[in-house]
């Protein structure tokens, strides 16, 4: 059996999102920008599928929802031109994020960090959560961009972006958030709250890789990060990926459609896994469920390295995610868990599941009963729980 | 750079057969009790190395023959990815049946070397090299236990880059001669630092006491100095809070300066093998070249005029001690 509950990662095409992209391929392949009737045929789609992404995030006409080519570009957009407009003239030098945003936010803020910018990383609790308080708390006069995750990639941990779209109107700063892990999991109205910027990516809702977007608030349209021939309004140059736009569009109006299952039984199948998994001694979920995206579980198990947990996982065929040591090409632990820095043992420990549309309860019952003989394996090598003598002092564990 | 860097790859890939069958069926995992130990008529060791919280952690049981040292039985249990479990099984295994003192002979090369499927082929990918390392590490602090001493007395010199075994003194040598400028010519020089990388900067996976760029800067402040100011100032850092490198530097101006040369004269030579602090002292342990190795006063008058010059020049805690 294969079971794939890695979708925090990527998702599946949905098979209706194909369906539309195909005739973009080989036989309508015009440039939807020039002038003949090659071009006619893609554009009217290209129009629809656009109406149906501002739909999706409840965009109004006048504000620009950009495409681009994913969501690292969308969130490079907005922190290198804050800084080529803000920082780098002079006008403010400080910029705030959490210290758990994507590495896409991260490394950008470290690379305009060494050009002279002011970083503030914001710390998460015990929780897994930011508090807006420190948002508030970390405000100068200088501040140009608060730019704090929706929802995190690793944990599911919603983040209040509501309370941080208000602090920042109160300080009249620009906000951003990445809401890549939130759409298609919440609902997501960039009218109901105060921001500014706002990142999204197809191929996390079901739709295809290689098509993320930017929205900006009408009046806060940030200078271009690509120039070129002026497409997207002179946004954003670069020949449209028009199957890319159009499978977005689609995966848009389905994961709009889906947001009620996803949150009712997604949530159910997610809980009832997560409920039988706990169950299993010496394992430890950070994040309360009700702060928590409805497809996320991210769960140490103490004692067990987490790639060596995957890799009998996937010996089962069953495709989860770690970002601890060993798993990635670097060797960082769970970046997560050390902000967490509850308890330094399970740093390396913990497992992610993200569930989607198309999980099955069969695939979750495979795979919970694979994860049990795991643990029963893994344990059974484990140093950490293995004999010693009497007297015997060992450095491998901090006591608990 | 090329082709394959962009493309990245998946690590699991990289691992040989034998890492695959030791990580699903590892063959020397186990524990070996007190008593069992007894029943076989050795000495039970336990020895521990690495820890959870830094993803890595192994724990070495072996049974010790009290009269002739051999290693009657060899178990371990560890906590870590596939290739750590992999390496603990095979350095269990070359354990078995050999004198402790031949075991820690062993080193994480010959680990990685047993778990290949074909010769020339590395079994597992570079990043993982460090695995081995660990269990290394762990063969040399149960024969520390075993033989009551520290476990860096095993190793002779200071190895900066554990996963290719390179020694400090290799790569001053190398940096020197070839004139290099980057990590990058550094690795292909020596294969440092092409493994976990740890030892390249600060912040890998590892901490280090030396790391590549250190030895970097060091030469190209060396070029520098040679270049401006001949015979300039002394350095103004006091001993006891310099870096590993920096002492380094400094004893071995002091022996160039002052004592080498009458070394030299008398057909003999030394060097600088490691530098550790040991409470208040600084010890420093030297090799005795050529003439010097054997002479009756290398233990005694040689010994205390190379110690007194240190001294005077650098700190009062220095020890010198000849190995």
């Amino acid at each position: 059996m294969k079971v794939y509950l890695d979708n925090n990662a990527t998702t599946l095409v949905d098979p209706h999102v194909f369906e539309e992209m195909e005739p973009f391929f080989v036989k309508k392949y015009g440039n939807p920008n020039s002038l003949h009737a090659f071009a006619g045929e893609t554009h009217p789609h290209i129009k629809t599928a656009m109406e149906r992404i501002y739909a999706g995030i409840n965009a109004d006409r006048k504000d620009s929802v950009v495409i681009t080519s994913c969501a690292t570009e969308s969130n490079n957009w907005v922190l290198k031109s804050i800084y080529f407009e803000y920082i780098l003239t002079g006008r403010k030098n400080h910029i705030i994020i959490s210290e758990v945003e994507h590495p896409s936010i991260i490394a950008t803020a470290k690379f305009i960090e060494s050009m002279g910018c002011k970083v503030t990383y914001l710390p998460i609790n015990s929780e897994g959560l930011i508090e807006a308080q420190a948002v508030r708390d970390s405000i100068t006069s200088k501040t140009a961009l608060v730019s704090v995750m929706w929802a995190n990639n690793e944990t599911g941990a919603i983040f209040p972006v509501q309370e941080i779209g208000e602090i920042c109107a109160e300080h009249k700063v620009l906000f951003h958030t990445d809401a890549v892990q939130a759409i298609g999991k919440l609902p997501v109205s960039v009218q109901d709250f105060n921001v500014d910027y706002l990142t999204f990516s197809a191929h996390k809702f079901h739709g295809p890789k290689g098509v993320g977007a930017l929205y900006m608030k009408k009046g806060k349209e940030l200078m271009p990060l690509f120039h070129g021939g002026s497409q997207m309004g002179g946004h954003r140059s670069g020949t449209l990926n028009v199957p890319g736009i159009i499978g977005m569009g689609k995966a848009m109006e389905q994961a709009i459609d889906a947001l009620d299952f996803e949150m009712s039984e997604i949530r159910e199948m997610r809980d009832n896994f997560e409920d039988e998994l706990l169950k299993i001694s010496d394992t430890f979920v950070v994040t309360p469920r009700k702060y928590r995206t409805p497809n996320t579980i991210l769960i140490s198990f103490r004692g067990i390295e987490g790639e060596s947990m995957l890799w009998d996982l996937n010996q089962a065929g069953i495709g989860a995610s770690t970002g601890s040591a060993c798993a990635s090409e670097d060797l960082e632990a769970n970046s997560v868990m050390e902000a967490i820095g509850a308890d330094e043992d399970l740093a390396h420990t913990a497992i992610r599941f993200s569930l989607s549309r198309y999980t099955t309860q069969e695939e979750i019952d495979y795979t919970l009963a694979t994860v049990k003989k795991a643990v029963a394996r893994l344990r059974e090598i484990s140093s950490s729980f293995a004999y010693a003598p009497e007297g015997h002092e060992s450095g491998l564990t901090l006591a608990h | 750079m090329g082709l394959d860097s962009l493309v990245g790859g998946t690590i699991w890939d990289e691992y040989s057969d034998k890492v695959t069958e030791l990580m699903n069926n590892p063959k020397n995992m186990g524990e070996i009790t007190t008593e069992q130990a007894q029943e076989m008529g050795g000495k039970l060791i336990v020895a521990d190395f690495g820890a959870e919280s830094c993803g890595d952690a192994v724990r070495l049981y072996w049974v010790v023959n009290p009269n002739t040292d051999v290693i009657m039985d060899s178990k371990f249990k560890s906590f870590g990815c596939g290739t750590a479990i992999a390496s603990s099984d095979v350095m269990a295994e070359l354990c078995k049946y050999k004198t402790v003192q031949e075991a820690v002979k062993i080193t994480n090369i010959d680990v990685e070397k047993a778990m290949r499927d074909t010769p020339d082929v590395p079994s597992v990918p570079p990043q993982k090299m460090h695995c081995s390392v660990m269990a290394y590490d762990v063969i040399k602090k149960a024969a520390g236990q075993y033989l009551n001493v520290d476990m860096e007395s095993f190793e002779e010199e200071i190895i900066v880059c554990e996963c290719a075994r390179v020694t400090l003194n290799t790569l001053k040598e190398v940096i020197r001669l070839n004139d290099l400028t980057t990590v990058e010519q550094i690795t292909d020089y020596t294969k440092a630092g092409g493994f976990c990388k740890s030892c390249i900067r600060p912040g890998g996976h590892e901490e280090k006491d030396i790391y590549l760029v250190d030895l970097l800067e060091e030469y190209e402040k060396e070029k520098m100095a040679a270049g401006s100011t001949l015979g300039g100032a002394e350095s103004s850092i006091e001993f006891a809070k310099m870096t590993v490198v920096q002492k380094l530097k400094a004893t071995e101006k002091v022996i160039d300066d002052n004592i080498r040369q009458m070394l030299i004269m008398d057909g003999g030579d030394m060097e600088i093998l490691d530098i550790k602090e040991n409470g208040e002292n600084h010890d420093i342990y030297i090799r005795y070249l050529g003439a010097c190795n054997g002479c009756s006063s290398a233990d005694t008058g040689t010994l205390f005029a190379i110690e007194n010059i240190l001294k005077e020049k650098l700190d009062q805690n220095i020890r010198v001690l000849p190995i």
